[in-house]
């Protein structure tokens, strides 16, 4: 290996890793050791925090400059695999922390593999479709791409720890970039709002809302679009008049049901007679128009279900607390209301090093871990918060903008899996602390106190980058 | 797709949106929207209030009637008590261990309630009771001793005058939302009438405190803390020591001693007898039941809330509207068979001299002449019926502050009450009444009533021949200057001249030879003018009024005494009511006349009282 490649290695990202772990630990000194403290005492989470961040250096320096970069793609799956065995064995031998069975516990370390399975999955993924001919128009490729991140979703599902879970969805954007059809995203997107509506409003509204979004899309691809909004809308009025219809007392005193039960009874003969028949005549939009409405009926009469019944009670109860169906703020809903009140507090230039009232004292739990940014809120103020946001979007743009320029598939495509990762857990952590998603136990990347997850990070970003020199070999 | 942008970038205008909206989200939390702000300092900072000390009340030669001593209020946090030794604590304080088990038993009930607050735990622990226990603090964790103020009373005198203070409660949080829970504030009296001067402000300390309550730190060095302010002193125009002469003379008797200086208006003495004692004024609440359960109301200010028929004091007010309307000259003579007799009507009267002129008809207070003079009045073919007539009568009665609140600064004062048309109506039939339905007001008596500060405010205004100064209790001071509306004149209708006259018949009363009904007032060296009376009352004997001025030129007191169920003006109002005269301008009793004091101090007329809902 010629020295001459590190003088392209890409400083800018090594500064923003550099910025952001160190930033990490003054707040996790300011949150839990306070003015005074001494600095190395190994005792305390900002001590243990600082052999964290040496070890992890360290470990980046390995990668850097021994391993060898050819070594990821032949022992991806490999690795992929080993991580899958820890996630299951876990299950069984792990240690329970806060509900969730997630731990390796090795003498007074512990471990979580759910944190290092995000590396070899995105190295998995990589591998699987860098490959030469990997195509999503290939109903045997979805289904391997699905089942690489399927799988571990699975493993941590049954964890319990949901929040992680959730940031696997994350590598469907690298699944967008790599040719998987957009639409998986937006249905996505959409059922995600349908849900809340439902939740918030009622099915009835839900439905007719579904209803728009299918005419809207209907009307811009058919070609024919004032005809066809004209028509839609037409049929959306004349169904919203049926709550109303219910309420006149002859009508009330016969009927039996509810005003969405009425409205699928009229619909989705309607919908099903023309999928019918559009699939005899092969006419495809009105087909996934129709199959779109049908699907969005029976999601929007499962939500009671799913949340009722699916969800653990902690999980609906802050779902509840964030869309204002319930408030909360000495119980469930604590959490989210002090460290809004935190943040709040922080006004634009914050409240100055050290300084901090509400995160200093306790007021806000897991405020070195998850909510971390309450502190960044507090004392740096929204001039701080804007500074550590905007280094992430730089690092992840950054990230995004080199894995462009790759010749290797398997490393764009191992790049935009970084980015993917620490997307979801910045846009996750952040909205949960600022009360903008229900609360979602996941880190803040490298700067949450935690020896699993900034190690993780570090290893996930460092390979990146240590990858990314190898285009100017 | 349709789109034409190239997938790469839709991901970067994504992420870029995202990080937005999280950054509105921010500008919003942080910086548009200041609820977060506020709650985050109820969250970290303990204010900890400091009571300034309340005013002092002096009076109006600057002796201190009401101040102030410390005592101490115990706290406790129900969740920082650890175990302790109980029953020193209960030794200390002088407390049941039943006492603290059951409040503890309620903190546990209430402990959502309680959460991490500090509560009281006694009211009013003694300072030697508090060195005891800060001396023995370590052995009671969560409890703490914070200083209160509590009022002295160096005069044993204006008990109902001073009124208390107490600790509010749900109900006057309620009407006066600026007060919390645990401050105290004037309830009666004084104390509430100056409420908003002698409170002062209250100050805290700030502390920074954690989730679990602890104290921290004391917040910026203490650059935000503010210290109490001291409520402001008021001065009275009560003379603590007349007033406390006055409590003395009306000891064991039921009624109201109340002395006024003509010239100001100005309350020199306000006795309610019977009344609060001082001593209790303190702790009121502990002495609360007793107050509430005495048969004789020791709380009800009679001076100002009690009003009863004023009997033939009231016959000065009729004659200054006969001499007034011209119905009757100071030599208009009136014959007198015991009594006034018309049909089968008779108003009683004493024997004396008949018939009599205007000055002797107050000097030997004949009803029959009143009778004749109310009923020229009434029946006055001036007026075309006797409505106008007796409403025309009305406006003169009132014009003396009778039948109003006459507006001083003692809460609850009453307007008493006068009879209307419409009332007669009602009695008699529209229209069915004449001077003789209504005969019995030439004489004081009938559907009156007057309080005694009514009564007083009557004696200023004869005195100052005709206009009165509205009665109140706060002196005028360069520091604190009274209300406009007591420094000015309210004259009658009536001319000064017939006050004049009036005044004549008053001074005779007193000083006149055989007849005068006032003699006993007659204090030597000093022209006492004066009216006796007589009222009658459904409820047992005559009350015993008096009123009276003195001296006859540039009056300094003008006194009322208003003694019930006592019997003749003359036996008990009229030598009592001299006293305080007398008391007033010589400071001393003459020895010709310490053998009436003596018989005043010591003389108990509470049997002879009709006591509601009754025993006796």
């Amino acid at each position: 290996m010629s020295s001459s490649i590190y003088r392209k290695i890409d400083w800018s990202m090594i500064f923003c890793y550099l910025f952001l772990v160190l930033f990490g630990w003054l707040n996790i000194y300011s949150a839990v050791g306070g003015k005074g403290a001494p600095i190395l005492d190994f005792s305390t989470q900002y001590g243990m925090h600082l052999v964290w961040i040496v070890s992890a250096i360290l470990i980046a320096a390995f990668i850097l400059f021994v391993l060898s970069p050819k070594i990821y793609l032949p022992f991806a799956w490999w690795l992929y695999a080993f991580v899958l065995l820890l996630l299951f064995a876990v299950i069984f031998v792990g240690v329970e922390i806060n509900g969730s069975k997630s731990w390796f516990a090795i003498g007074p370390f512990r471990l979580q593999p759910a944190e290092f399975s995000k590396i070899s999955t995105s190295l998995a993924i990589a591998a699987l479709m860098g490959k030469y001919g990997f195509s999503f128009h290939y109903f045997r490729d979805k289904v391997k791409a699905f089942a690489t991140i399927g799988v571990p979703i699975l493993l941590i599902i049954m964890e319990k720890e949901t929040g992680s879970a959730l940031v696997y969805l994350g590598f469907l954007f690298a699944f967008y970039r790599e040719g998987m059809s957009g639409w998986v995203i937006l249905c996505g997107a959409i059922a995600v709002i349908l849900f809340i509506l439902t939740l918030i409003f009622s099915p009835f509204i839900s439905l007719l809302i579904l209803l728009g979004i299918i005419a809207i899309f209907y009307a811009v691809y058919s070609g024919k679009f004032w005809k066809n909004i004209l028509l839609w809308s037409l049929i959306i009025v004349a169904l919203s008049f049926i709550p109303a219809l219910l309420k006149i007392k002859p009508v009330a005193k016969i009927n039996h049901f509810d005003a969405e039960i009425w409205l699928v009874i009229l619909t989705l003969p309607v919908a099903l007679f023309f999928m019918i028949k559009a699939l005899f005549r092969r006419m495809k939009l009105l087909r996934n128009a129709m199959l779109g409405y049908i699907c969005g009926v029976c999601m929007i009469f499962s939500v009671d279900f799913a949340f009722n019944h699916i969800l653990q009670d902690h999980q609906r109860a802050r779902i509840e607390i964030l869309l204002g169906i319930r408030e909360d703020p000495m119980g469930v809903g604590y959490n989210v209301h002090q460290s809004m009140i935190a943040i709040g507090s922080g006004g634009f230039l914050g409240k100055g090093f050290l300084n901090g009232t509400q995160t200093r004292f306790d007021f806000v739990p897991e405020q070195s871990t998850d909510f971390i940014f309450c502190t960044i809120g507090e004392e740096w103020g929204f001039a701080g918060a804007l500074v550590v946001l905007g280094v992430y979007l730089f690092l992840i743009l950054r990230i995004c903008r080199s894995a462009e320029k790759q010749k290797d598939a398997f490393v764009r495509i191992y790049g935009y899996c970084v980015a993917c990762c620490l997307i979801m857990h910045v846009l996750i952590n952040i909205s949960m602390t600022v009360g903008l998603m229900p609360v979602i136990g996941i880190p803040l990347p490298f700067i949450s106190y935690g020896g699993s997850s900034l190690w993780a990070f570090t290893i996930l970003l460092f390979i990146y980058i240590r990858l990314d020199l190898e285009r100017w070999r | 797709m349709a789109f034409s942008l190239e997938k790469k970038n839709i991901i970067v205008l994504g992420i870029v949106a995202a990080f937005v909206i999280i950054a509105i989200r921010l500008f919003d939390v942080q910086i548009v929207n200041k609820d977060y702000r506020v709650t985050a300092d109820n969250n970290a900072l303990k204010y900890e209030i400091r009571y300034p000390a309340r005013g002092l009340i002096l009076d109006r030669n600057h002796e201190v009637i009401v101040s102030n001593r410390i005592i101490y209020d115990i706290m406790v946090t129900p969740v920082e008590v650890r175990e302790f030794d109980t029953a020193s604590f209960c030794r200390i304080f002088d407390i049941d261990t039943s006492f603290v088990n059951g409040k503890f038993r309620e903190y546990r009930q209430f402990r959502s309630k309680v959460g991490f607050r500090t509560l009281t735990f006694l009211n009013h622990v003694s300072n030697e009771q508090y060195n005891m226990f800060a001396e023995n603090l370590y052995k009671f964790p969560g409890f703490s001793g914070i200083p209160r103020t509590s009022r002295t009373y160096p005069f044993n005198a204006g008990g109902n005058l001073l009124g208390y203070v107490s600790e509010v409660d749900a109900t006057y949080l309620k009407r006066n939302p600026s007060y919390k829970m645990g401050d105290y504030a004037g309830r009666t009296g004084m104390e509430e009438a100056y409420e908003d001067i002698l409170k002062g402000e209250k100050g805290y300390k700030i502390y920074l405190r954690d989730a679990h309550n602890r104290i921290k730190d004391h917040y910026m060095n203490g650059d935000y803390d503010k210290p109490a302010i001291e409520g402001k002193d008021v001065v009275t125009t009560i003379d603590a020591r007349l007033q406390a002469y006055g409590e003395s003379l009306m000891h064991n008797k039921v009624g109201s001693l109340v002395a006024i200086e003509p010239s100001s208006g100005e309350i020199l003495t306000m006795v309610s007898s019977p009344g609060i004692n001082v001593s209790q004024l303190a702790e009121i609440n502990k002495y609360y039941q007793d107050i509430v359960s005495d048969p004789y109301k020791p709380m009800y200010n009679r001076s100002i809330m009690s009003p009863q028929p004023p009997g033939s004091v009231f016959k000065l007010v009729n004659g200054l509207i006969g001499l007034q309307e011209g119905v009757v000259t100071p030599a208009t003579k009136y014959p007198c068979s015991r009594g006034y007799h018309i049909g089968n009507l008779t108003v009683g009267c004493h024997s004396h001299p008949s018939p009599l002129n205007f000055y002797q008809s107050i000097m030997m207070s004949c009803n029959a002449y009143y009778c004749y003079l109310f009923r020229s009045i009434i029946d006055n073919p001036k007026y075309d019926n006797v409505q106008e007539s007796f409403t025309k009568w009305k406006e003169y009665v009132m014009s003396l502050g009778f039948g109003t609140k006459l507006g001083s600064d003692i809460p609850f004062e009453q307007a008493g009450t006068l009879p209307s048309v419409e009332r007669y109506d009602r009695i008699h039939g529209e229209g069915r009444w004449k001077s003789l339905s209504i005969i019995s007001l030439s004489i004081g008596q009938g559907e009156l009533g007057c309080t005694p500060l009514h009564l007083a405010n009557f004696a200023a205004t004869l005195a100052n021949r005709g206009y009165y100064y509205t009665p109140h209790l706060q002196k005028d001071t360069p520091e604190m200057p009274i209300d406009d509306k007591y420094k000015e004149k309210h004259f009658s209708m009536i001319d000064t001249a017939h006050f004049s006259t009036v005044v004549e018949g008053m001074y005779m009363a007193v000083h006149g030879g055989a007849g005068a009904t006032a003699r006993v007032a007659d204090v030597p060296g000093l022209e006492v003018c004066g009216k006796t009376g007589t009222a009658q009352n459904p409820h047992g004997d005559d009350h015993s009024v008096f009123i009276c001025f003195a001296p006859k030129d540039n009056p300094k007191i003008a006194v009322v005494a208003y003694i019930e169920n006592a019997g003749f003006g003359a036996t008990w109002a009229a030598p009592i009511a001299s006293l305080l005269v007398e008391k007033y301008l010589n400071d001393t009793i003459a020895p010709t006349r310490v053998w009436i004091e003596q018989n005043m101090l010591n003389a108990n007329l509470l049997s002879k009282v009709h006591i509601k809902g009754g025993k006796q």
